[in-house]
């Protein structure tokens, strides 16, 4: 007996992992570029892990939107929560009825308090998330100056250490021109960034609800006739991208150490950019969590590079339009290009599935 | 009868929207009587009523277009502001260029504006039609560059429309008593509903959105007509730029348009549209969006804290949208199904089984429109 499954078409690569391999292959090359162009700054690890020192809360920001894209709705709101976050924490902190684990809480709180109603809005009641998430980040902002409407610094001591505080990687760095040998430093929350993508993708990859997200977010109708329970994961897709929002305005708050109006402003309209080039789609079904952080960090390095270049400021937004679009021309050119390829070996695959028996009469 | 009925019928999408702006006047009636009160100043209409006419045209041109491209493409522009900044920058560098400005100047501008517009709509239109990306992250593009473009264009630090013919486009023209940007907007109206009476417009975009596979077996070319909404949509913003621009007086290329987006897109779901596409109604949203502008002037006038105003707009619109939400909706009707069959059907003997039957029948039919 022949095993069946000869006849099988050998199984194609999804188009998230396609989109993912993109998302790599652009972001090695830009960093390839940026190590060519500028040798100095580029070559040193520092450089790398400031990327991360810097832009934590964007990372966490972004984690979050992209659990909700794989859904197949949008969260706008993340930016507003984002500052409003760290609006509240620093009022809390300069208080002094709170200590660090306080402001933490806080600042799940508020995230998950947008997540709850965000979600439940969404999912059980079916209105539009463009529009309720909108609603959230009015509430937000709003929230936001009716608070405080000046900066606010965080002079709280133990918070303050916390900022401080560094970690240093020994067997890395860099000798400067003195000979003197400087090791890499990370901050505290590059460590919670890279427990939350571990624990994200672990998520999206082995868990039900990671697997019952991409259901809904490809085919919502189909993912109902399956037995999933549309409602709920999609409830939770809300909750989780506002309580990673809630955290990531604690980090932002770690990061720049002032609770401010301008915090998180476009962080919604970045994070939508990152996650296109890292390969998740917006219609959702399609993209590899891994994505977001490679997307964030393409961004980021021609984000620097254009700084680097020494270019006007008006030109850098532009230059990174421009790039944009060209990835996004390129990811749709290879993906369209792919299912053409598909539609044209439909005839021998279906070929193939007589082959056995051409076989026999050959014999 | 049946005919009222059948008009009555179309126009139930537009109840909510209307509602909404009744609910809205009335608050303001309570704050203050006087406030359909209209005084004519130098032979010019003054009031809340113009005011809101005049402070809204912007925005209900740039929600017809929004309504257009959300129902084609099932998806939202949101570069709208920076493409009205782009086109607006190009209308006031030919203005100023021009040296004299004759009413021949400020027209040839604005044709070039909207050209400009064109241009722009058909860069996200090719985008989104021809590239099959997504509405939003295409026009990602424009909104995250837009402002710069504009900027360039410009030159220097807002350039100043110092003209008697831009003046009086943005305020009053001599001699009529209403302001020039309010009959500009119902021109532009006109010149929609005009276009979409004569034309198959409506029924191509419609059977776009709600299926582009069947619109295209059905000999519609759905790239077509979506890049079509997205160049409509750019002379929408082109036209909305030119508004602006002259009301202002002066091209600030950071601030001109700044977020409308958010509010026009607002305005098409408001005015109970799908913001997932297919049929669409104009007057919803040119309802939607003078709704939006009434509200920003009630919270004004009810001298709510300025810095709370987006709090309340925001808890307005979900309040809004909760009763909009199909769930609510038809839990509420099955409601007052049940509440019906109590009455009517209450009478001794058979009121249980009737009344079950009818609340089954009703149930079964609620979950249908679900």
């Amino acid at each position: 007996m022949r095993p069946l499954d000869r006849n099988k078409p050998k199984t194609r690569m999804s188009n998230s992992t396609l989109l993912f391999i993109i998302a790599g292959i652009i972001f090695v090359l830009m960093y390839g570029i940026a190590i060519i162009s500028f040798p100095v700054s580029f070559r040193q690890f520092q450089t790398f892990f400031d990327f991360f020192n810097l832009n934590a809360a964007l990372f966490i920001v972004i984690l979050g939107m992209c659990v909700v894209m794989i859904g197949g709705g949008i969260d706008i709101s993340v930016g507003a929560v984002c500052g409003l976050v760290t609006m509240a924490c620093a009022m809390l902190l300069q208080s002094g009825a709170g200590n660090i684990w306080g402001a933490f809480f806080l600042a799940l709180g508020i995230g998950l308090a947008f997540g709850l109603m965000h979600g439940f809005l969404i999912a059980y009641l079916e209105i539009q998330p463009f529009i309720i998430t909108l609603a959230g980040m009015f509430l937000a902002q709003g929230l936001l100056t009716t608070l405080h409407k000046e900066p606010l610094n965080v002079t709280n001591p133990a918070f303050v250490a916390l900022r401080r505080y560094t970690i240093e990687i020994p067997w890395l760095g860099t000798v400067n021109r003195l000979g003197v040998f400087i090791p890499c430093e990370i901050k505290p929350s590059v460590i919670v960034v890279v427990v939350l993508i571990i624990l994200y993708a672990a998520m999206m990859k082995w868990t039900r609800f990671g697997r019952n997200l991409y259901a809904v977010g490809g085919n919502r109708q189909s993912a109902r006739m399956l037995g999933i329970n549309v409602k709920q994961t999609i409830f939770l897709s809300y909750v989780l991208c506002g309580l990673t929002a809630g955290l990531s305005g604690f980090i932002f708050l770690l990061t720049t150490g002032a609770g401010n109006i301008g915090n998180g402003s476009l962080y919604e309209m970045r994070a939508i950019a990152a996650n296109v080039m890292g390969g998740i789609m917006l219609n959702g079904g399609v993209g590899n969590l891994l994505g977001a952080p490679i997307g964030t960090l393409t961004l980021l390095t021609i984000n620097e590079l254009i700084r680097a270049a020494g270019v006007q400021s008006n030109l850098q937004a532009i230059i990174s339009g421009l790039l944009l679009y060209v990835f996004i021309v390129l990811q749709s050119i290879i993906v369209s290009l792919r299912d053409r390829k598909q539609f044209k070996l439909a005839l021998p695959s279906w070929l193939k599935l007589h082959r056995p028996q051409d076989e026999k009469i050959d014999h | 009868m049946a005919r009222l009925k059948k008009q009555f019928d179309r126009m139930s999408h537009l109840v909510l929207p209307l509602s909404v702006l009744v609910v809205l006047l009335i608050i303001n009636l309570i704050k203050g009587a006087d406030y359909f009160k209209i005084t004519l100043i130098n032979g010019v209409l003054y009031g809340n009523i113009p005011n809101i006419l005049f402070g809204a045209s912007e925005l209900v041109i740039l929600s017809i277009g929004m309504t257009l491209v959300t129902a084609a493409a099932r998806g939202q522009d949101i570069s709208i502001g920076e493409s009205g900044a782009i086109s607006s920058a190009i209308f006031v560098q030919y203005v100023l260029s021009a040296g004299e400005v004759t009413i021949w100047t400020i027209l040839a501008g604005f044709l070039i504006s909207c050209a400009a517009g064109i241009v722009i709509g058909a860069f996200n239109g090719t985008l989104v039609a021809f590239f099959n990306v997504q509405p939003m992250v295409a026009t990602l593009i424009l909104f995250l560059g837009g402002r710069s473009i504009a900027f360039i264009i410009d030159g220097k630090v807002s350039p100043i429309l110092a003209n008697p013919i831009s003046n009086q486009i943005g305020t009053v023209i001599p001699g009529i008593p209403i302001q020039t940007p309010i009959i500009l907007t119902a021109v532009f109206i006109a010149l929609v509903v005009v276009v979409l009476k004569t034309t198959n417009l409506r029924l191509y975009v419609e059977a776009v959105g709600v299926n582009p596979s069947a619109a295209r077996l059905n000999g519609i070319n759905p790239r077509k007509i979506i890049f079509l909404t997205f160049l409509i949509m750019g002379v929408c913003s082109a036209v909305a730029g030119f508004i602006a621009v002259n009301k202002v007086g002066r091209h600030d290329s950071v601030n001109l348009l700044k977020f409308i987006m958010m509010d026009a897109i607002l305005a098409v779901a408001l005015g109970g549209n799908s913001l997932a596409g297919g049929k669409f109604s104009i007057t919803g949203s040119i309802i939607g969006a003078y709704t939006i502008e009434v509200l920003n002037r009630t919270l004004l006038r009810l001298e709510v804290n300025p810095e709370a105003i987006k709090t309340f707009k925001a808890v307005f619109i979900i309040i809004l949208m909760v009763i909009a939400s199909p769930v609510v909706r038809a839990s509420a009707r099955k409601l007052i199904d049940k509440g019906k069959t109590f009455f009517t059907g209450y009478s001794p003997g058979q009121t249980g089984a009737l009344n079950k039957a009818v609340v089954s029948m009703t149930d079964s039919s609620a979950k249908k429109e679900e």
